[in-house]
């Protein structure tokens, strides 16, 4: 593992996040005092099994939730001290996301669908959501309802709207979770191309170790905590330590440092 | 509020409703009925103000009327001479009149008049020529209803006393008379110069003496009043002018149409009601786009602007369809109110009663809708990640509240707008909230009842039906209040209907008397016992009546208790002509209250001593041992309050408000009433006839007259109030179809689902089925229960009369409001089981 403090400041920085929920009579710690950060243009994933807290990080991350202790730093704002229309405007202005069931509006064409977020803005640029749609190679669907679409050309869409205020943080949850192999792959390509093109940071929350292989950290989560920290094995300089186990001590440091590789 | 006046909820909102604007027009359709029966009534209401306005003479037929109980004294005829203006006389009296052709005769209206009048408006009369004849000898102008009862044809004959009229036609308006009027005894109208020749006048017969008069245009009746009026009041003459009828009459269509809108506000807040249900239901399904609004940046306010911008579009809409067709019901109107009304109203729109009802329309439509709206405010963005995100619990909203506050306080000024008292708004907020709660109570017991004692055993489709109910955002409890109010109101009419006229058969029951026969003459008296003897019918009572009338309380005379600002005794109790009796001992239906009677012989020289009524003891402000003066027919009698009685007044027997004591008015003019049972309906009928030929100045009341005549009253009065019911009744459907309609794509879901796990369409249908069965039970018994509860207060409070269920009555009515509703049900979720499964279920999805 590399120990070197990352000489920019982090777009993510999270510290000791924990969120519980109360069920009945018991409360459940969903998310387990979590702390990692990741820097501009950074890409990670988060795997685990089902129920290990993943999405609810990632909601935490996102503002879209707010924790029962600890604190994100989410493009230089603490997002515990802004209200929900702050929030609101700060994911407009900085953040995209894209979703495991698509989440495009039914009543929406896709070229409306992908200006809403500049809409909202009081910005639209109707030339640059055709542009975004050309980009995803769905100029010619651009009028089409969403129920005129298939699965992989929806994503797509919600590509190009995730793109759409040129954020500098892109969340993604589950993004291949309901789309076939080829098409995921397909859907992968054209994320981490434009996630690279946009030098967004991506967190991307999945199942899918292909995808997973190709973002530079992973974390492992797993009872709500973070069980290791690594990098991808097709990343991995050769001679270093295939997996890092974390617990204690050296997960705090994790939670200060990053992968510059 | 401020992100609406931004274009981008507007431009979302009119995108968001691409796929469901048909089934949004439909909760629009559950406030059009409310808005069309407030524009209907407020133009109405306009059309009938133009309609006084321009016809104003028409309703008096004269400047001028002058009326009194006694003929014109000379002085009188001098002040009326002195007057310079056009006049014609008119004697109207009640008598029995009889036709001989059919051999029928009951208690009718008499007119004996000049021809001089109406000299305002016209006299709707058939053939045309009719009213001219009656210059040219003893010729008769028939009402109507008159006619048809007893067959009769103009040309006919009519006998009225001692004289035959040929009827020369029938009448069917005449200015200055409401159709309504006639329900209390048909009117015929003759020429005054035949009246002496009735010899009904000297028969002790109480008539009243009037006279029209007719002016210049420079000669203003109000002034003229003011200058006359002392004289008048001397002479016992009252006076009308057309402003005081038009006032009059205004008033008494303003208080109905204030009761109607009320009815009319009544649906609109139904229909309000299932606004706010609809929107409930389809903001549940909005949740994952209104999450997703809020993940890509849209603030809270920018979010449930997108659906206010969307409930204030509906509202628009339905208004305008609530206006259009309030514009179509205002043009029936009158049609429905013809019997009541005295003028010919025109129809043109009133465009302040369109505003108005739009926005009492808008205003309540936008309220109930905002309040299920407003949740969005709270909606986690995080329900856009998780497909089955359930917020936790809500911390308290004071936005809810205030919208429920400012809903209670729409309807309470709307009811003060229309009842201009306070008491009477707060009674109908309150009994509305009241009725409205006792539902939602009776709709959630009647679940947990069907609940707890459906039978397990059965079929599948029954428990499933049954569990439709209990799903979750059903609007059970929304449909249980709508069609459960409207069963309320018409079930309501009915029980009050019925216990009114169920109270007079009971006063004529079993050896109870069932006829009255009065202005019967002292030397009459026995010869018409005899005549009744012979029909089986004994003369259960018989007493002597004496007309008067009040001179003076405690010393201060009438007029001067009329003309003092402070008084607080009603005209009607100073003025009207008192038909007392005198006896010596209680009757079986009054009880004393004070005093003592009967009464000693008194001390020597002092007043006797009279028994008061205790209503018109309260009316006149007079205790016992107050000195009540009287004019009996020109003899001043004093008198002293020596007891107060209750009387109960639904006797069928002649009952009096002031009892005098034996040995003070045995010498005074005066008739005589005798009480009788006739039994059945052709012996009534006989003595009726028998009675007419031989004592023609005796007039005769009998039980089935009394009842039909009630009856008749209150077809007509509960004809409106059930048109307005209707109102509500077809505003419980409504909601219905649109609640129904809103829920239609969870129900193609449910139904499709069941069909993948292999259910036939007849076993999907069958659960529908149930559901709406169950439903329209509950709301059903619930209307007729409070129906029930209603009617027993009513008949408590108000009839003090015991309160009668009615059970079949009641049970039909279940029957026919559930059937409609199951079938309305089914009807409006048609069509659910033609999809295929797949289809169905991607259809539904695609809804979500």
């Amino acid at each position: 593992m590399n120990t070197l403090a990352s000489p920019v400041p982090p777009v993510l920085q999270v510290d000791r996040l924990t969120k519980r929920y109360r069920s009945g009579e018991r409360l459940l710690t969903v998310v387990d005092d979590v702390s990692f950060s990741l820097g501009p243009g950074e890409t990670c994933s988060v795997l685990g099994p089902s129920g290990s807290g993943k999405t609810t990080l990632l909601g935490l991350c996102a503002g879209l939730d707010r924790p029962t202790s600890g604190s994100v730093l989410l493009n230089g704002q603490h997002l515990g001290g802004l209200d929900q229309d702050r929030l609101a405007e700060l994911r407009n202005r900085s953040v995209g996301f894209v979703f495991q069931t698509f989440q495009l509006v039914p009543t929406l064409t896709a070229l409306e669908n992908v200006m809403v977020p500049l809409e909202l803005r009081g910005k639209p640029s109707r030339a640059w959501a055709v542009e975004l749609l050309g980009r995803v190679g769905l100029e010619d669907r651009a009028h089409h309802y969403p129920v005129q679409l298939s699965g992989g050309e929806q994503q797509r869409v919600g590509l190009a709207r995730a793109f759409v205020n040129r954020p500098r943080i892109l969340f993604a949850d589950e993004p291949t979770g309901n789309l076939d192999a080829d098409t995921g792959e397909t859907v992968i390509e054209l994320l981490l191309e434009m996630n690279r093109d946009f030098g967004t940071m991506l967190l991307v929350v999945t199942h899918d170790l292909e995808l997973s292989g190709k973002t530079r950290r992973i974390l492992t989560l797993r009872g709500g905590r973070i069980t290791s920290d690594r990098v991808p094995d097709s990343l991995r300089p050769p001679g270093q330590v295939p997996e890092q186990t974390l617990s204690g001590a050296a997960r705090d440091s994790a939670a200060i440092e990053s992968d510059p590789a | 509020m401020r992100s609406m006046l931004t274009p981008w909820p507007w431009k979302m909102a009119w995108r968001d409703s691409r796929s469901s604007r048909g089934q949004l027009l439909l909760f629009s359709a559950s406030i059009v009925l409310g808005v069309a029966a407030l524009v209907a009534i407020s133009g109405f209401r306009a059309n009938l103000k133009t309609a006084l306005d321009s016809q104003a003479k028409s309703l008096l037929g004269a400047d001028l009327a002058l009326s009194g109980r006694q003929p014109l004294t000379g002085e009188a005829e001098a002040l009326v001479d002195s007057l310079d203006g056009a006049q014609s006389r008119e004697v109207r009296f009640s008598s029995m009149v009889y036709f001989p052709r059919s051999g029928g005769s009951r208690l009718a209206q008499v007119r004996a008049g000049e021809t001089a009048f109406p000299f305002y408006g016209t006299v709707e009369v058939e053939p045309l020529h009719a009213p001219a004849q009656l210059d040219r000898g003893p010729f008769a102008l028939v009402e109507e209803s008159l006619m048809e009862q007893f067959r009769a044809r103009p040309g006919d004959e009519v006998r009225i006393g001692a004289r035959s009229f040929r009827i020369a036609g029938r009448l069917r308006q005449m200015p200055g008379e409401s159709l309504g009027g006639s329900l209390f005894g048909g009117r015929v109208y003759i020429p005054l110069a035949y009246l002496d020749e009735t010899g009904l006048m000297g028969r002790g017969n109480t008539a009243s003496y009037r006279v029209y008069l007719k002016f210049e245009d420079e000669i203003e009746p109000t002034a003229l009043l003011r200058r006359i009026g002392p004289q008048l009041l001397e002479f016992g003459l009252r006076a009308e002018t057309v402003a005081e009828r038009k006032a009059r009459v205004g008033r008494t269509f303003e208080n109905s149409a204030d009761f109607l809108n009320l009815v009319g506000f009544i649906a609109l807040l139904l229909g309000g009601l299932g606004v706010a249900s609809s929107v409930h239901v389809y903001v549940k399904r909005k949740v994952p786009t209104a999450a997703l609004l809020r993940c890509l940046g849209a603030k809270a306010p920018q979010t449930l602007a997108v659906y206010l911008c969307q409930a204030l579009g509906l509202s628009l809409a339905g208004i305008l369809g609530g206006i259009l067709l309030g514009v179509g019901l205002q043009y029936f109107l009158p049609g429905v109110l013809a019997d009541f009304l005295l003028v010919d109203i025109p129809f043109h729109l009133s465009w302040s009663g369109i505003a108005g009802a739009g926005l009492i329309g808008l205003i309540l439509a936008w309220l109930f809708s905002i309040q299920p709206l407003l949740f969005v405010r709270r909606l986690s963005p995080l329900a856009a990640l998780r497909m089955d995100y359930e917020a936790g619990r809500q911390p308290f909203d004071w936005a809810q509240w205030l919208v429920r506050l400012a809903i209670v306080a729409a309807i309470l000024v709307f009811a003060l707008v229309h009842t201009s008292r306070w008491t009477y708004a707060l009674g109908f907020v309150l009994g509305l909230l009241i009725s409205l709660a006792l539902l939602a109570a009776a709709a959630r017991l009647g679940m947990a009842l069907i609940r707890r004692f459906f039978p397990g055993s059965w079929s599948y489709p029954w428990r499933q039906g049954l569990a439709n109910l209990h799903r979750p955002h059903n609007q059970t409890v929304v449909l249980v209040l709508s069609i459960g109010f409207a069963t309320f109101l018409v079930m309501l009419l009915y029980l009050v209907h019925q216990g009114l006229l169920g109270q007079i058969m009971k006063a004529g029951g079993k050896g109870q008397p069932d006829m009255v026969l009065f202005d019967v003459q002292g030397d009459q008296k026995a010869e018409l016992a005899d005549l009744l003897q012979g029909f089986g019918a004994p003369v259960l009572q018989e007493m002597p009546v004496v007309a008067m009338r009040l001179q003076s309380i405690r010393g201060k005379s009438v007029a001067q208790h009329l003309r003092d600002p402070g008084n607080t005794i009603p005209n009607w109790a100073l003025r009207r002509e008192y038909r007392s009796t005198y006896r010596g001992g209680l009757l079986e239906n009054e009880e004393l209250l004070r005093g003592s009677w009967p009464v000693g012989e008194g001390e020597s020289g002092s007043p006797p001593l009279v028994s008061l009524d205790e209503g018109i003891a309260r009316r006149l402000e007079a205790g016992l041992g107050d000195e009540l003066a009287f004019d009996v027919q020109g003899m001043l009698v004093a008198t002293r309050v020596g007891s107060i009685r209750r009387v109960n007044w639904r006797k069928v027997q002649p009952n009096f408000f002031v009892v005098f004591p034996p040995g003070v008015l045995e010498e005074a003019p005066q008739f005589h009433v005798l009480v009788t049972r006739a039994g059945a309906g052709s012996t009534a009928a006989a003595i009726q006839r028998a009675a007419v030929r031989r004592f023609p100045n005796v007039s005769v009341i009998d039980l089935a007259l009394i009842l039909k005549t009630i009856d008749e009253i209150l077809q007509k009065v509960s004809f409106v109030l059930r048109f307005m019911a209707l109102f509500s009744i077809v505003a419980g459907f409504t909601v219905l179809v649109g609640v129904i309609g809103n829920s239609r794509y969870q129900r193609l879901r449910e139904s499709a689902l069941l069909r993948v796990l292999g259910a036939s369409r007849r076993q999907v249908f069958l659960i529908l089925g149930v559901e709406y069965l169950c439903l329209a039970g509950v709301a059903a018994a619930g209307g007729v229960l409070l129906a029930w509860l209603g009617s027993w207060v009513l008949a408590r409070l108000v009839f003090q009369s015991p309160f009668v269920p009615a059970f079949l009555p009641s049970l039909g009515v279940c029957l026919l409001v559930t059937a409609v509703t199951v079938l309305i049900g089914l009807l409006a979720t048609r069509g659910l089981n033609r999809l295929p499964p797949l289809e169905a279920l991607r259809a539904g999805a695609h809804r979500l």
